[in-house]
């Protein structure tokens, strides 16, 4: 084997110009992060919204919550990538398109979109599955007790649903992370796109992405430490 | 919005679009998916088998890859097998790989683990009854793995594997980042050779979803009939 390790690279100055190898990484992970972050509030938001659509008695309701879901689950992410980042645009009216294409900033914006609207159609079908889950008693309960079809999922069938769907909602926040690493496609320079650009520079390949592998392993780690917490501070006392 | 569409650049790259692209990237997901069920069972029975080292190792495997993006995962291979094709054959030098046998040993290893996660379920779902059954009856425990569990486990598991197997067909278009021509790699080299981007985006986007919701619509028709039987 005739690779020279070179475990100092991160310490040398990155040919940005500012800063080491290990900001630039790091410059990265927060890119990563708030991708992340931000996209998770659209698909929690706009899951959640999907999925009760889908166990709403109407029949419309139900159509477009299952339509929406087969959409955005049957289209690889990097094609709905694609689309969001050079399709949208071009379709908008031209005033509207050539100032999207100009924003700063543009490649995280779409990301946060497109992520937002992929993971929706997940945390639908996860919200659905925990709803779908409860004892029909609860919903017949709460009409019983004169709630409106909404009172009825705010006060009784939603916060009980959460918390059963808590730990797969776990693992869809994950592949959310995970999944930012699509968007250097669009050229967003977020953890991975950062790893590979050190790699081009530096060729120290494997450092880089080790240092990358981590920077993932760590974040997983800290996520379902907090799952694990909020899991605790939810949970009904004196429940399972 | 559709009054400069130009449907002939579809209709001029078709040849290209599925006799190179798709073919890739249908091989790629049939070679990935048998590979991967094969090594995801492997990994599934090591980490049941209850061997202080062997258990662990699968379970930091499994973990690992399923922490990690993709993307990073296919650069990580796409740099790490021609060293270890080295270290295989005793080479000195880095060996060429091409880049298809570079993407499918990404694939078949990271799908892997997923697949061990569904396989070891399908074990476990299995009675205990049947395994101390088969031990009764003098068989190994390779016997009572080939001829009881795993049939049985593979049966109860299958819509999860095709399921499965239509995110790996939607994943391989990741290949993208290699320049690789898969059917998305094709479609956006036409794109960008004839700046034709709107067009051709949206035809993949169509030909993927016909193809994935034909898929998975298939798969719960599996389903109840496989409901029906146990």
């Amino acid at each position: 084997m005739n690779y020279t390790w070179n475990w100092g690279i991160f310490l040398e100055p990155s040919p940005e110009g500012v800063g080491t190898y290990a900001d630039m990484l790091l410059s990265g992970l927060s890119w990563t992060i708030a991708t992340a972050l931000c996209s998770w509030v659209i698909a929690f938001g706009l899951g959640s919204v999907i999925g009760v659509l889908r166990t709403l008695p109407s029949k419309t309701a139900n159509a477009v919550g299952t339509a929406y879901v087969e959409l955005f689950r049957n289209v690889p992410l990097l094609v709905q990538m694609f689309l969001w980042y050079f399709v949208l645009p071009e379709v908008l009216p031209t005033e509207i398109g050539t100032a999207v294409k100009q924003l700063p900033d543009a490649p995280f914006y779409t990301a946060v979109l497109c992520l937002g609207f992929f993971t929706a159609s997940r945390v639908a079908e996860q919200v659905r599955a925990g709803i779908q889950s409860l004892p029909r008693g609860q919903r017949l309960a709460g009409t019983a007790l004169g709630f409106t079809v909404a009172q009825t999922y705010r006060y009784v069938l939603l916060p009980n649903a959460y918390r059963i769907i808590l730990p797969p909602l776990t693992s869809e926040f994950l592949n959310n992370l995970k999944n930012t690493s699509v968007a250097l496609t669009i050229g967003l320079l977020e953890l991975t796109a950062r790893a590979r650009s050190m790699q081009e520079f530096s060729f120290q390949v494997f450092e880089a992405f080790t240092a990358a592998t981590i920077l993932y392993v760590l974040i997983n780690l800290v996520v379902i430490a907090g799952a694990t917490l909020l899991e605790r501070a939810v949970a009904v006392p004196g429940g399972r | 919005m559709f009054s400069n569409f130009d449907f002939s650049v579809i209709a001029a790259s078709l040849p290209y679009l599925f006799g190179q692209g798709m073919v890739f990237t249908l091989t790629l997901t049939a070679l990935a998916a048998t590979g991967g069920i094969v090594f995801g069972t492997g990994l599934a029975m090591m980490r049941l088998s209850g061997i202080p080292g062997v258990t662990q190792a699968a379970k930091l495997y499994v973990e690992l890859m399923r922490s990690l993006p993709l993307v990073l995962v296919i650069f990580w291979f796409y740099f790490l097998v021609p060293y270890i094709g080295a270290w295989v054959t005793g080479s000195a030098t880095p060996i060429q790989v091409g880049a298809f046998a570079s993407a499918l040993v990404t694939f078949t290893l990271f799908e892997a683990a997923y697949f061990a996660e569904i396989m070891r379920a399908g074990i476990q779902s299995i009675a205990k009854g049947q395994s101390a059954a088969a031990s009764a009856l003098g068989m190994s425990y390779w016997q009572t793995m080939r001829l009881v569990v795993l049939p049985q486990a593979l049966r109860n598991m299958l819509p999860l594997l095709l399921t499965q197997t239509i995110v790996l067909f939607q994943d391989t278009s990741l290949v993208y980042v290699l320049s690789l021509t898969d059917f998305m790699g094709a479609a956006s080299k036409v794109a960008q050779r004839d700046g034709r981007l709107v067009e051709m985006y949206l035809f993949a986007a169509l030909v993927y979803f016909a193809v994935c919701f034909t898929a998975s619509w298939l798969v719960r028709r599996l389903q109840t009939r496989v409901a029906i039987i146990r």
